[in-house]
């Protein structure tokens, strides 16, 4: 998301989710809506049965595809081409929004030189999508004034993501088509409170609210706050602390081992260091290998707040108590603090979030209070404000937001006479995230309980393997074998697996090369080998 | 705005608003079976019959439009008497059962029947029969309670978009079926479910869990992505009993499989009950004294031994803000580094 | 000297072909070609034709000889060739095979104006129709007059839809005209669904192009430029001339674009029908076409505000469409001079039952009930006494004897609690029970609901369940009042036609023939003697010659007896299938 706060000033959706209806044109690129986030996916449900017309890019037969006008079936990793080729039309057609770019924007030209090469047939060729139908989803999505972009890790889960997102920014900034109702870009986030944890500060680069460490004045807040003096340089990112110089590992309701590109890395990574501490709520592959390990409380057991994707802080309300032993995180980690002399005595979690809020502006006029009567939109600044719809309303917080030049570049591991297959991975509907929670669950599992591999028909029957056949993938990292499901949803030498099963995890082949800028793996494409098991 | 009077009382309502919804606003009663405010009108039930001005015979308000200057009547001894043939009818042909029913005390047909006070019935005959043998492991449907109100087709082909079940068959053997009588095979929502106002329709886990009086409804928020929908969690003791979810919050009542269905691993024999630490290679169980002291000296010798960019902290994105605030100051105001990050890129 | 001109017509529509008319055809043309014939004559033409009405008298030809006509009735192809022979080379007409008085009867009441070129023309041949003056009202509407000025001339005319409800045709168009949108649609129905009605499918099958003008005109005067016929599958021949009309019509630019130069764009799909009978209820029917499962939706909105995807549709039922071009050439007036003031025209009837003369009739509106039996009928079969007609199909009812003279046109039916619907004619006798013929309506419905709305879905099954243990001898007191309740509740409540008229055959029965009903259920006797269930058969003794017909005929062994001995019925073992009854020469076995 680093990229379109650094253009935008924001990372998060600009758009509230009931927006969605309100669409005319819905352009949905590197999202498996439908499965990963579902219920936004009826949102758009309802704003096509209003008649909005969707476009979707995505190399798979995905259920979206089943409303959408043009389906753009690219070939992974071919985001950039893709966007810079719809964008070249929609210039060159004359679908630009000419005042906005006058008033808003900046660097226009510049990047307008930029899209030269991307001629729809050049674009063709290397996204294999017809030409006819780039300047088609250019046309509807340039067309309209009231469009919605959304994406997800299809764009950024690859070593050029940053790229990929400048390129979606792009697209709404050529068009104006951001900043209004039901019109912006929107990033759907995977996780119940991945928003919130990168509004509360949980990133090495800045404190809660998006306040930057190494800002002195916001450094000095934080410690007059806090008491201690605080470090002035930017910490490590996740996958940057498998490289060796982190000695121990204080992890909280995370499974490293199963979601980060390249699994025999982490786990490497992790044995090498001297000190492990898991606070989770299940024995996961990771915290098998801690030293330590803390039970803690699910969602149902404790108080709190959410963030969700569209910024909507949450109420989370205990109904259960925790098994056992079993504590809220919150009274853990005030057991921690409390032994490393750190003040941190709370009345419970409302007392936490107040103390966020004095010294986040964003979320100060939210009160556990208002909570109790339903979500707030931040930024709410004040006890009187009725929260934020959607961003950029007055404008934008960085002044004008430039277009970002983006050559393309193809995966860092591309297809070889040796690993000839691309392999993408993804989540399905059932299935959630590392597993750690639904493959606990009787019924999920007894529906999708089996992990698998998506290959098309031609590559099936070129490979002598059938439906349920077990077949080993390898990459240059490692070997999972996997049943095969063979379906028209995908096309030839595209091998699709979901993140979920540990006992096939697709991490164990994926790419840890790293975005320069966000420091995301490739999880999304690298190069893989397919051979049929012999039962 | 169209102005119509509903039992001698005039209201407003925008141009393509109906009958119902305009008596609705006015809090004047109509029952209905069929009708569901997020689904496009059906007219199936016509218990929702009113009389209106000039029209010799009853209307269903759930699909007529309200009309300029129209005369409506809610309730008339005809009308209620047509109400109660209709009741009739349809508890013609439904099973007995309501003190087996999973859906006793939250079943509008049972409140209908219940009061309109029916006990006896003239229309006694042939009742449908059916096998359940829907192999699937969420969604238990028992047609034999089904009014074929239409709900459940509707929200799968309106809401969900998937068109999963329909109706087949004609006459008094008309059913909803899946394509071919094939096992239920969809994605398993449970919007149906939801939207299904008898028994018909209910969660396969929630045999025996406990009726809704029973249970103490928790609002909360979903724990799996970042939609974060609005979930009720449906207490009975110590256990949730099924998951449901309010209409009038911003996701519409509407989940997903997970939502609604995955809540299990919450009292899963698998979850750590108690601190461990590992000795030998071996988790041995500890208390939270020593567990927390333990893990608070070490990390500490460490950060002695190394300095503070030795101490790494993984937050998540799973807790909550309050979870991932304090661990962030932990981290940079106890350990003195930067290290914290969560899987925000994963 | 051999005649100048020879015409040879075969009826092939469906009751012709079941009769056997493609081989009659063939006989005649390798006839004609055996004897050398076809270049004796100036013009000389064999070919097939249409239904022209009386099916029972199939295989029907006409043999047309320089202008002079000679029907004959019951042709197999064995008896072509002296046809060919003695009428044509000879010049002496087959007396004792053509047609007879009745044939006439059966047509000099009938005013044939849907029906004109129906049995004379080759329905498969465009050129046949274009000849008769086929199409010529489409060019005069679409050179001559503004879509105003034809709803205007269709409202004159004062036809009515001949779908069953009568809606005015031109009311109906000028709606659809009016009605904002840029797409709107015009849909015929040609799903024919009543028990023994088959008016659409002769059109259809006789004069497709008569249908296919009058959509062209529809479409122009409501400016659509898409139509559909629904048709059912169960109509192969009527679909197959349908298909090759439609492409005779594209051919020759009377569809497709830019319609004979008038900027009309106008093409007609045709849509199968599954063989729903709720299909034919508009908006089922609109359904269907969408490829929804045919369920009724709620009006309003009508079709004509929004009907298929949402945009104004007009609706007509093939007779009325086929009306049309006819209306056009012969003028508003000349139509409205047929039939009465509030009924105009003509209507096609399917006369069925127990009546002589069964087949297609057209009569003008207004001729009384009794003329239709009696004399186009020709009467009760097998000499026995007239106890009902049946108009309407399962949405309508019964006309007894008392009300023979009733006028034939929507509001003299209505008043008699029956309806013109949309020309099923059922003519029942002494030997129809009137509760069976209850029931057997209302099974029809039953099995026929969609299932959508509850009063038809379950209150007809239990009107069944009631008629149904009435006709076994299981009544009960307060059956009678309880299926009034019923009835009228149904009617009130359901959602569509189907449903608020199920009841009818149930309600006009009990108003004509209640006594019937209370014989079933008081004296449990069946005053038709046709339950089953409330019969019992027994041997006269006095009558019995012993001959053991009966005992042979009987398959369940009830029945023994000696040789030229009176035989006797084990009541016990009888199953009253009744054919002991039917074998009797001496009228011994004694049903009561």
């Amino acid at each position: 998301m680093a990229s379109l706060a650094a253009i935008l000033g924001s990372g998060s959706m600009t758009n509230s989710i009931p927006e969605i209806e309100g669409m005319e044109v819905i352009f949905i690129i590197g999202s498996n809506t439908k499965e990963s986030h579902p219920v936004i996916a009826n949102r758009m449900i309802k704003a096509y049965r209003n008649g909005a017309r969707i476009i979707l890019a995505d190399p798979r037969g995905i259920p979206m595809a089943r409303f959408a006008e043009v389906h753009l079936q690219l070939r992974p990793g071919t985001d950039l081409a893709l966007l810079n080729g719809i964008a070249r039309v929609i210039v060159k057609e004359g679908l630009k929004n000419t005042e906005f770019i006058r008033d808003n924007t900046q660097k226009f030209e510049e990047w307008e030189k930029s899209l030269e090469p991307f001629t729809p047939e050049y674009v063709e060729s290397v996204t294999g999508v017809p030409a006819g139908l780039i300047v088609k989803a250019a046309r509807l999505y340039g067309g309209s004034r009231k469009a919605g972009l959304f994406y997800t890790m299809g764009i950024t889960q690859h070593t050029h993501g940053t790229d990929n997102v400048s390129a979606v920014a792009n697209l709404a900034l050529v068009t104006g088509n951001i900043g209004r109702e039901s019109t912006g870009i929107n990033p759907l986030r995977g996780q119940n409170n991945v928003q919130g944890a990168c509004d509360s500060g949980a990133l090495p680069n800045v404190y809660p609210g998006y306040q930057k460490v190494n800002a002195p004045e916001n450094r000095e807040k934080f410690e007059k706050a806090w008491g201690p003096a605080l470090p002035d340089k930017p910490g490590l990112t996740a996958t940057e602390m498998f490289n060796g110089s982190i000695k121990a590992l204080y992890i909280m309701g995370e499974n490293p081992v199963l979601t980060d590109a390249n699994q025999g890395h982490v786990v490497h990574a992790l044995e090498g260091m001297e000190f492990i501490v898991v606070q989770d709520i299940f024995m996961t592959e990771t915290a098998k290998l801690a030293d330590v390990v803390l039970p803690a409380a699910c969602f149902a057991e404790k108080e709190g707040t959410f963030t969700n994707t569209e910024r909507r802080v949450q109420l989370v309300r205990k109904a259960v108590n925790p098994p056992g032993e079993a504590r809220e995180d919150l009274s853990i980690l005030m057991g921690i603090a409390g032994r490393i002399g750190l003040p941190a005595s709370y009345c419970g979690a409302e007392d936490v979030f107040a103390e966020m809020g004095s010294l986040w502006q964003g979320v100060q006029g939210i009160t556990y209070g208002r909570l109790r009567r339903g979500g707030i939109q931040w930024p709410c600044p004040s006890k009187d404000h009725p929260g934020t719809r959607y961003l950029y309303k007055t404008g934008f917080p960085v002044g004008r937001p430039p277009f970002t030049v983006v050559p393309f570049t193809p995966p860092a591991e591309l297809p070889d006479a040796q690993y000839p297959y691309l392999l993408t991975t993804g989540r399905n509907l059932f299935q959630y995230h590392s597993g750690s929670m639904t493959r606990r669950v009787r019924q999920i599992e007894e529906h999708a309980g089996r992990a698998y591999a998506e290959i098309s028909p031609a590559d099936a029957a070129a490979l002598g393997v059938k439906e349920g056949d077990v077949i080993s993938i390898t990459s240059r990292r490692g070997t999972i074998d996997i049943s095969a499901r063979v379906t028209g949803g995908i096309r030839k030498g595209i091998v699709f697996i979901p993140m979920h099963y540990a006992e096939a995890a697709a991490n164990v082949i994926t790419n840890n090369a790293l975005d320069p800028v966000a420091k995301i793996p490739e999880f999304k494409a690298c190069a893989a080998r397919i051979e049929k098991k012999t039962a | 705005m169209i102005t119509l009077t509903i039992d001698g009382k005039k209201t407003q309502v925008v141009g393509g608003a109906t009958v119902l919804e305009a008596a609705r606003k006015l809090g004047v009663y109509i029952p209905t079976l069929c009708q569901h405010p997020k689904l496009t009108p059906f007219g199936g039930c016509r218990l929702c019959i009113v009389e209106v001005k000039g029209v010799p015979r009853p209307l269903a308000s759930c699909t007529t439009p309200a009309a300029e200057g129209m005369e409506v009547t809610t309730s008339t001894p005809q009308l209620e008497g047509l109400r109660k043939t209709v009741l009739e009818l349809i508890l013609s042909d439904h099973p007995d059962d309501c003190m087996t029913c999973e859906k006793a005390g939250n079943c509008t047909l049972q409140e209908l029947a219940y009061s309109y006070g029916m006990r006896e019935n003239r229309f006694r005959g042939e009742r449908r029969t059916y096998a359940k043998r829907d192999a699937n492991p969420f969604i238990e449907r028992d047609l034999e309670k089904c009014i074929l109100c239409g709900r459940c087709v509707k929200v799968c082909k309106e809401v969900q978009g998937v068109s999963a079940i329909d109706f087949a068959y004609r006459g008094f053997q008309a059913k909803i079926s899946t394509p071919f009588e094939h096992d239920l095979n969809c994605e398993f929502c449970g919007q149906c479910v939801s939207v299904c106002p008898t028994g018909a329709l209910t969660g396969k886990g929630w045999a025996k869990k406990g009726r809704q009086v029973e249970v103490n409804e928790v609002d909360t928020v979903c724990g799996y992505c970042g939609v974060g929908c609005n979930l009720t969690l449906n207490v009975k003791g110590n256990e949730i009993a099924r998951v449901t979810s309010r209409e009038d919050t911003w996701n519409e009542g509407w989940l997903c499989v997970k939502g609604r269905f995955g809540y299990k691993f919450v009292n899963s024999p698998d979850r750590l009950t108690t601190p461990l630490i590992k000795k030998d290679g071996k988790f041995v169980e500890a208390g939270w004294d020593e567990a927390l002291q333990y893990a608070t000296d070490r990390l500490m010798e460490i950060k002695g031994k190394y300095g503070p960019d030795a101490i790494g902290g993984l937050s998540s994105a799973r807790c909550t803000n309050e979870e991932n605030y304090l661990f962030q100051k932990i981290i940079r105001a106890g350990f003195g580094t930067n290290n914290v990050d969560h899987c925000a890129r994963l | 000297m051999m005649a100048m001109n020879l015409e040879i017509k075969v009826c092939m529509g469906t009751g012709g072909m079941a009769a056997g008319g493609e081989g009659v055809l063939k006989a005649f043309e390798a006839e004609l070609k055996h004897n050398g014939l076809e270049a004796g004559f100036g013009k000389c033409s064999s070919g097939k034709v249409g239904c022209r009405g009386f099916c029972a008298r199939d295989v029907l030809v006409d043999v047309i000889v320089d202008g002079q006509k000679t029907t004959y009735q019951y042709i197999k192809p064995e008896m072509v060739s002296r046809i060919v022979k003695e009428h044509i080379m000879e010049g002496r007409p087959v007396a004792e095979w053509e047609v007879k008085e009745d044939y006439h009867i059966f047509h000099d009441k009938q005013i044939k104006v849907v029906l004109h070129d129906c049995g004379e023309i080759d329905p498969e041949d465009i050129g046949a129709y274009i000849e008769r003056g086929g199409y010529e009202a489409a060019k005069k509407v679409l050179s001559e007059l503004g879509p105003a000025d034809v709803i205007e001339l269709v409202k004159k005319s004062g036809l009515r839809g001949r779908g069953g409800a009568g809606f005015p045709t031109g009311v109906k168009w000028e709606a659809a005209r009016k009605s904002p949108g840029d797409v709107k649609y015009i849909i015929c129905n040609a799903d024919e669904g009543d028990p023994g009605a088959f008016m659409d499918r002769s059109v259809i099958e006789g004069n497709p192009h008569s249908v296919i003008e009058g959509m062209i005109i529809a479409a122009y005067s409501v400016g659509a430029s898409n139509g559909y016929v629904y048709i059912r599958a169960e109509y192969p021949l009527a679909v197959e001339r349908l298909r090759i009309a439609l492409d005779a019509a594209r051919q020759k630019n009377l569809l497709g674009k830019n319609i004979l130069g008038s900027g009309l764009d106008f093409d007609i799909k045709v849509k199968l029908g599954a063989g729903a009978f709720v299909c034919g209820e508009e908006t089922a029917l609109i359904a269907s076409i969408e490829g929804e499962r045919g369920m009724p939706r709620a009006k309003p909105p009508f079709p004509v505000a929004s009907g298929l995807w949402g945009k104004p549709t007009v609706i007509n039922n093939v007779e009325t469409l086929a009306n049309i071009p006819c209306i056009i050439r012969k003028g508003a007036e000349w139509f409205a001079s047929l039939g009465t003031e509030k009924s105009r025209g003509t209507k096609v009837f399917a006369l069925t039952g127990k009546v002589k003369n069964t087949g297609l009739i057209e009569i003008p509106m207004g001729i009384p009930l009794r003329d239709i039996v009696f004399e186009i009928g020709g009467g009760i079969e097998n000499g026995k006494k007239y106890k009902a007609v049946q108009t309407g199909g399962p949405s309508g009812g019964c006309i007894p004897e008392d009300c023979l003279d009733v006028k034939i046109d929507y509001e003299s039916l209505m008043q008699l609690g029956a309806i013109v619907g949309s020309g099923g004619m059922i003519v029942l006798d002494e030997d129809d029970c009137m509760v069976n013929v209850a029931r057997y309506f209302l099974n029809f419905t039953q099995s026929e609901s969609c299932g959508k709305c509850v009063p038809c879905r379950v209150g007809t099954k239990r009107l069944l369940e009631i008629l149904d243990r009435i006709t076994k001898g299981e009544g009960r007191e307060g059956d009678i009042e309880l299926l009034e309740k019923l009835s009228q509740d149904i009617k009130l409540t359901s959602l569509c036609g189907l449903g608020q008229t199920a009841p009818n055959p149930v309600l006009s029965t009990l108003k004509y023939f209640r006594h019937e009903y209370e014989a079933h259920i008081r004296d449990r006797k069946c005053p038709a003697k046709a339950c089953r269930a409330l019969i019992t058969f027994s041997i006269s003794e006095a009558l019995c010659k012993g001959c053991g017909a009966c005992m042979r005929a009987c398959p369940a062994g009830a029945i023994t007896g000696e040789k030229k001995q009176p035989h006797k019925l084990n009541q016990a073992l009888c199953i009253k299938c009744g054919s002991c009854f039917d074998v009797c020469k001496f009228k011994a076995v004694v049903k009561e």
